[in-house]
């Protein structure tokens, strides 16, 4: 008997709350853990720990020198989607655990400003208190007006849904890569243009001074200078020096697409990657990237500034905007890819997780799957992220793995494989010279550093940047767990995952830190870090002098970069302290029109000064911005004045499909949804172009529409049987009928029946309204055919009767079928006129699973040695054939036409392997002499 | 408006207007050929195939192209390119004894009045000659005396470089219809109602000239002759356009037997063996003669004759075997018999004995009345000709193959994979037998999954 409760548990989440959970306690080692929420009532998918937001989305931020830690914006960019969510606060959560933007532009061991080459940061981090959890990417873009040249920003995916972080993380880290190489490479360009726009004006500077030093020598020539001349000569020397410091940034930033060919090919491929992408996407003609240093070549169109000597300390400069900093192409490409992501990561975990495991299980099939799959979009998306993770040595997601995430899923990548496919990888050097020395020294450091120290270090960190005791906690990083020992869990968590793994992690974290971040992990660079060194320095460890205090091995490696430079440059340091900041402060000046207040530099997160006690302020340049004020007004009045608990559910409704109701958990609805969304966010960003990832929704209705019909077919026509017989064993299927789009759409309804011969198309051919011919058998095997009256339909008729041994027929308006005589098992099964099924894409399941498992049997009837070669030279073809026979019939269970169905999709099996390159070789018209039977209603 | 549909699902469509013919149901046991390739390259119609090796084939047609095949996969390997006009004939041609490549060469001769000699295996055109004054109609290649000869208004005689070592006079307008070669230097020619006697003189010591000398004519064909074939060593068969069939003695070229009239329904013998089979003029004409070691078949008209060469008279016959002329057929292992037609169709029979209670002739025509397909109940037939002269064999349709929709010019059969068909719908078919296309499929899957380590042996 159902209680009330039951049913009240959909409608109310408290009554059911009040509910006691009385069952006897089982002993701790027996027990399950329970649903991690259960203690706050609630179905699965309820709304977890009260996020404010709706559904996930992503959020990129920048730490601000002005104005501290401040959201940019979001994607979907949707007041609707994060609700009253708190952007701002975090942010300022999000920038603080970014221990890496420590690392100034001017470290004290070398003479000169130098960039730092550093690897993005990716950190998890939860913030229970909002019932946020969030993947934070960490990256640093340069600016030469900014503080160091470099402007801390991060991309965060925000979730409510702790696993789905946790379980994605690889996923997650992959894509986001992708969109901060866009990023990266966009901002190195601009940067170089910058640059040299800037040499352009310090060059002119100079001359002019020279002309005004030489003026004022020729004036007075009593043998000495007067102050006056002196003080021309110092801002000459001061100009002289900027423009050497600046042509070594300019040779710098240039370098760094060679340094990283040099340094790992996997990394240049990555690139690449992103580059094609890029390039693809980008509407306009983009530049080639692989001729990267044109990019850094000048715009003559540049007419040089005189810079004053003296320039004044200005807060009230205007710092350039997200898009300002990348080349405008660059941005756009990565907003596509941040969408792109935002898709992809859309919907409830166990959604994501079937999908994926449904994905890796179908590329395991590699055999077999042309047959019945959909599969150009499973083939682009493996492709990608094979591309997209390649220094694993293991793919992300081996098959056995996936099929053990099944019951339990576990969180990330198995620690154990991660650290090995780590230690695989060589490390990256940047010149050939001084390698020796350079790993020695890396080799040396790392091993003298010490677990815990590391994780001591990590929580100064932390603690530093971190003014408040708020409720975030460090629940793990990446390296330190692996060399944790795993026993250590005395403590449980607030939130006990099943696995034993997180646990351990977290906690270990959390007691030593005793702060309330909640860091969950970190995975600092790309996996080319060894794991102790990773913690000790995660900002940037194939980059230059970023370790600036370890500058045994920093320095070492500068000097075998370029050995003339480097002297000269120490000289011109010990000479003037540096000021190129200051000077470069004073170019961007004219934006006066900032009501931002004007705040304290803001140092690096790691000085401890109010920088979080700073509200973070609101972007207002209206006039430069295009999605970033779009988005920030859009945020605001939400936080602002809109009223707290927004039924986030009602809202979204892949979120409702998510939540209340299993029942509609189907493809369809979710096709439906999903492609309303992308279409509405294609007409809010149309910058963002929306054909970069075409598949999905498109596909997914049409899957939804052809199961319908042919549903619809098996229910109205007694003979969808043998007419379905024909499709399965290649005997072509010509559907004869005057309208267009009846027959259009009985043949899109019956093509899901339709054995591919590769992996491209299937054969069906629509619709034609010329006689057929014998070719076309050849090639289709199902064709809509128009009737036409007869005088001039004669000829098509004459043909379908010439070569009725080929095809069968099916006249839609006759509602008549012509084929042969089907006494199988196996059809019923899979179109039971009197199935329960009511849904198209159920039903579209239901007869994938079914050819899958038809698959299995013609891949086990084709690769079974001998069943097809004789065993011995003696045995004759009859006794093979008898083989065969009796396999098909005992082993595989096939009774009458069924073996022609298998023996059918064995043929092409056998034709798809053995081809050498797929596509090429036609296939050939393989037919039966078998009399056809007339079927009517 | 679908009458075919409705009218039951078991007989073809030819069916439909009532006729003559033999045919044979969907089911069809004994057809070996269950896969077919569809060959697409001529723009024209295909008239010619000839055999490379064992595994290539030439097409050629009123395209002037020649292609070279891929028997066993259907892969075009070759197009050769070089007549204007369609091609008339095309032969192999043995290999240069002094040329160091063993390549495969062939001999084409085309309406545009050149000759080029091509390599199969580069596609080079090896030579070519364009010094005639008519188009050729036949060449031969004489191995014996490495030369070859070309048959057009006038037969000339060339060498395997292709230089003319010498020419008969002016013959005829109409031309050489086809040549063969008879012991002692001889050649036969066929020159409308003529059977010409040439033969060839090699240098010797008193002339370093070649010279070819007509030696007889022999008139005893009453029409054109069409067909004419070395059948073995002591005798060679000649057809013509009223359905006379001679057969000569190679050596002292006289009439051995002639079957001169096959228009009579009843066949009888008179003293010359005159077997008259035929009832209308226009159905009469013999396109084409196979043979094997006992027998002659020929394509008469719509119908096939077996002419047994040591009971000199016809065994078996089939009046109707297509709706239309039969231009070529093929004999096959295991007795069988392959036939092509204007109608488009190609016919798979069988030579069977007949059984002692059918020892009657049946007029063919009749069985169709007793539902298709039922041929092997002809037993029960009633008798209606006298038993001395009924045939002792007969002509069994085993199989049908559909596929071309135009008149199928010629065959080509292949041992070891299939037959291959070309016609004037410009398409190539190859018909496979599916069965060992699949074991040989397998084959090719083990081996490749053996290369790829991927075989393990069952425990």
């Amino acid at each position: 008997m159902i209680s009330a409760p039951d049913v009240v548990a959909f409608t109310k989440e408290e009554e059911y709350e009040k509910e006691p959970y009385n069952e006897p306690a089982l002993p701790e080692e027996y027990s399950v853990p329970l649903f991690p929420f259960a203690s706050q009532g609630a179905n699965p998918w309820s709304k977890l720990s009260g996020a404010k937001f709706s559904r996930d989305f992503i959020l990129i931020s920048e730490f601000s020198e002005q104005v501290g830690p401040q959201p940019l914006l979001t994607i979907p960019n949707d007041i609707k989607v994060f609700g009253t969510f708190d952007l701002n606060y975090f942010s300022l959560r999000i920038m603080s655990v970014d221990y890496q933007a420590s690392f100034v532009g001017h470290p004290p061991g070398s003479a000169y400003p130098k960039l730092n080459f550093v690897e993005d940061s990716k950190v998890v981090l939860g913030d229970s208190k909002e019932g946020a959890f969030a993947y934070v990417h960490h990256l640093t873009l340069y600016d030469l007006e900014a503080r160091g040249f470099v402007r801390p920003f991060c991309m965060a995916y925000i979730s409510a849904d702790q696993h789905k972080i946790m379980q994605q993380f690889q996923e997650l880290s992959a894509e986001f890569s992708k969109a901060s190489e866009c990023l990266k490479t966009g901002n190195r360009k601009a940067f170089a243009g910058e640059l040299e726009k800037k040499l352009k004006d310090l060059d002119y500077t100079r001359t002019v001074l020279h002309t005004e030093t030489e003026i004022q020598k020729k004036a007075n020539d009593k043998g000495f200078y007067s102050s006056q001349a002196i003080e021309k000569a110092n801002e000459l020397a001061s100009v002289e020096k900027s423009i050497i410091e600046h042509q070594d940034l300019l040779k710098q930033i240039r370098s760094y697409p060679h340094r990283k060919l040099k340094g790992s090919p996997l990394c240049s491929g990555e690139t690449e990657h992103t580059q094609d992408q890029a390039s693809q996407a980008a509407t306009t003609s983009n530049p080639d990237e692989s001729a990267d240093t044109d990019l850094y070549t000048c715009r003559p169109a540049y007419t040089p500034k005189l810079i004053k000597a003296k320039s004044t300390k200005c807060f009230d400069k205007k710092l350039k905007t997200l898009e300002e900093l990348c080349d405008t192409e660059y941005f756009t490409q990565t907003l596509a890819q941040l969408s792109h992501i935002e898709h992809m990561f859309r919907g409830d975990l166990c959604y994501l997780l079937t999908s994926q495991i449904d994905r890796a299980l179908l590329k395991q099939q590699h055999i077999t799957n042309f047959l019945f799959e959909d599969f150009v979009e499973v083939d682009d998306r493996v492709a990608e992220k094979q591309e997209s993770a390649p220094p694993r040595p293991v793919p992300g997601r081996p098959p056995s793995r996936s099929l053990e995430e099944c019951p339990i899923p576990q969180v990330l990548v198995s620690v154990g494989s991660y650290k090995s496919s780590v230690e695989s990888v060589p490390i990256k050097m940047e010149q050939e010279l001084g390698d020796e020395e350079y790993r020695e020294a890396e080799v040396t450091e790392s091993s003298s550093f010490d677990p815990q120290e590391n994780l001591d270090y990590l929580d100064m960190d932390m603690k530093g940047s971190i003014s408040s005791g708020e409720s975030i906690e460090v629940l793990g990083t990446e390296k330190s767990t692996a060399v944790l020992p795993k026993s250590d869990s005395q403590a449980s968590l607030t939130v006990p995952l099943s696995p034993q793994v997180v646990r351990s992690k977290a906690v270990s974290h959390r007691t030593i830190s005793e702060d309330s971040i909640e860091v969950l992990s970190t995975c600092p660079s790309e996996a080319l870090i060894p794991d102790d060194f990773k913690a000790s320095c995660p900002s940037a460890i194939n980059e230059e002098e970023s370790y600036a205090d370890d500058s045994e091995g920093a320095i070492h490696f500068q000097a075998s970069v370029s050995p003339p430079e480097l002297g000269e440059a120490e000289e011109g340091s010990l000479e003037t302290p540096p000021s190129q900041i200051d000077s470069s402060c004073c170019i961007g000046k004219e934006s006066d029109s900032l009501r931002v207040p004007l705040s304290p530099p803001a140092h690096t997160p790691s000085e401890q000064d109010g920088v979080v006690s700073i509200p973070p302020q609101r972007y207002r340049q209206k006039d430069q911005g295009f999605r970033v004020d779009f988005a920030v007004e859009n945020a605001s009045p939400s936080r602002d004045n809109s009223p707290e608990g927004f039924p986030a559910d009602e809202l979204d409704p892949n979120r409702l499909l998510a939540s209340r109701d299993v029942s509609k958990t189907s493809l369809d609805n979710y096709s439906d949804t999903t492609s309303n969304m992308s279409s509405v966010a294609s007409t809010s960003s149309d910058r963002t172009p929306s054909s970069a990832h075409p598949t999905g929704p498109s596909s997914e209705r049409h899957k939804k529409r052809a199961g319908q019909n042919a549903l619809k077919f098996i229910r109205q026509y007694p003979f969808a049987h043998p007419a379905i017989y024909s499709l399965l064993s290649g005997r072509t299927l010509v559907v004869l009928g005057e309208d267009e789009a009846v027959v259009r759409k009985l043949v899109t309804a019956l093509s899901i029946f339709v054995p591919s011969h590769s992996h491209f198309a299937k054969p069906v051919k629509h619709w034609v309204s010329s006689p057929l011919h014998i070719t076309d058998f050849q090639k289709w095997k199902l064709i809509g055919l128009q009737r036409v009256a007869p005088p001039a339909g004669a000829g098509a008729l004459h043909t379908l009767g010439r070569y009725s041994r080929y095809t069968s027929v099916l006249d839609l308006d006759s509602k008549a079928l012509r084929c042969p005589l089907y006494r199988g098992a196996l059809v019923p099964r899979l179109a039971d006129h009197r199935t329960q099924i009511k849904r198209g894409s159920t039903y579209y399941l239901h007869v994938q699973s079914t050819l899958t498992q038809l698959c299995s049997k013609a891949f086990l009837y084709a690769f079974c040695h001998h069943l097809h070669l004789p065993a011995h030279d003696k045995e004759t073809r009859e006794v093979v054939a008898g083989r065969q026979a009796s396999f098909l019939k005992l082993n595989l269970g096939l009774v009458n036409e069924d073996v022609k169905v298998v023996q059918y999709l064995a043929e092409l099996l056998k034709l798809h392997y053995t081809q050498e390159a797929p596509g090429t070789s036609q296939p050939t018209l393989r037919f039966d002499y078998v009399p056809s039977f007339l079927y009517k209603i | 408006m679908l009458r075919w549909l409705i009218g039951g699902g078991r007989e073809p469509q030819g069916l439909a207007e009532k006729s003559p013919l033999q045919t044979i149901g969907e089911e069809q046991t004994q057809n070996p050929y269950t896969e077919l390739l569809v060959l697409k390259a001529h723009h024209d119609i295909v008239r010619f195939l000839v055999q490379l090796d064992e595994y290539r084939f030439a097409s050629a047609g009123d395209d002037g192209i020649v292609v070279v095949w891929n028997a066993q996969t259907g892969e075009k390997l070759l197009e050769l390119n070089g007549h204007t006009q369609k091609i008339t004939a095309l032969i192999t041609f043995p290999s240069l004894e002094a040329c160091e490549e063993k390549n495969q060469l062939i001999l084409t001769t085309s309406a545009d009045r050149t000759v080029i000699l091509w390599d199969c295996d580069t596609g080079r055109q090896v030579r070519k000659v364009s010094c005639f004054q008519s188009t050729i109609k036949c060449l031969i290649v004489l191995q014996r005396l490495d030369v070859w000869l070309s048959g057009g208004n006038d037969l000339c005689v060339w060498n395997q470089k292709l230089d003319l070592l010498c020419k008969t006079g002016h013959l005829s307008d109409t031309g050489i219809s086809a040549l063969i070669e008879i012991p002692k230097n001889c050649v036969v020619a066929a020159v409308g109602k003529e059977l010409i006697i040439f033969r060839l003189v090699a240098p010797t010591e008193e002339s370093l000239e070649w010279d070819i000398l007509e030696i007889k004519r022999l008139l005893d064909h009453q029409d054109n002759i069409l067909s004419l074939v070395n059948v073995n060593d002591v005798s060679f068969v000649t057809g013509s356009h009223v359905g006379e069939m001679i057969i000569w003695d190679i050596l002292d070229w006289t009439v051995q037997a002639c079957e001169c009239s096959f228009w009579d329904p009843s066949p009888q013998l008179d003293t010359q063996q005159e077997i008259k089979l035929c009832q209308k003029p226009d159905d009469i004409s013999i396109h084409h003669f196979t043979w094997d070691e006992e027998n002659v078949f020929a394509a008469v008209g719509r119908g096939l004759y077996v002419y047994n060469l040591h009971m000199k008279r016809v065994i078996a016959c089939q009046k109707s075997a297509h709706d239309s002329n039969v231009l070529h057929i093929a004999k096959l292992p295991n007795r069988q018999l392959i036939s092509c037609s204007e109608d488009g169709s190609v016919r798979i029979w069988e030579l069977r004995e007949k059984q002692q209670l059918a020892a009657e002739p049946v007029p063919t025509g009749f069985f169709n009345m007793w539902g298709f397909g039922r041929v092997n109940k002809q037993a029960s037939q009633p008798v209606k000709k006298q038993q001395e002269n009924s045939p002792p064999c007969s002509l069994e349709l085993i199989g049908d193959l559909i596929g071309h929709s135009s008149s199928v010019e010629m065959l080509l059969y292949f041992e070891d994979h299939g037959l291959v068909t070309c016609s004037a719908d410009h398409l190539i078919i190859l018909w496979k037998n599916g069965e060992r296309e699949s074991g040989l499929r397998s084959l090719k899957l083990f081996q490749k999954l053996e290369e790829n380590g991927g075989l393990y042996l069952a425990v």
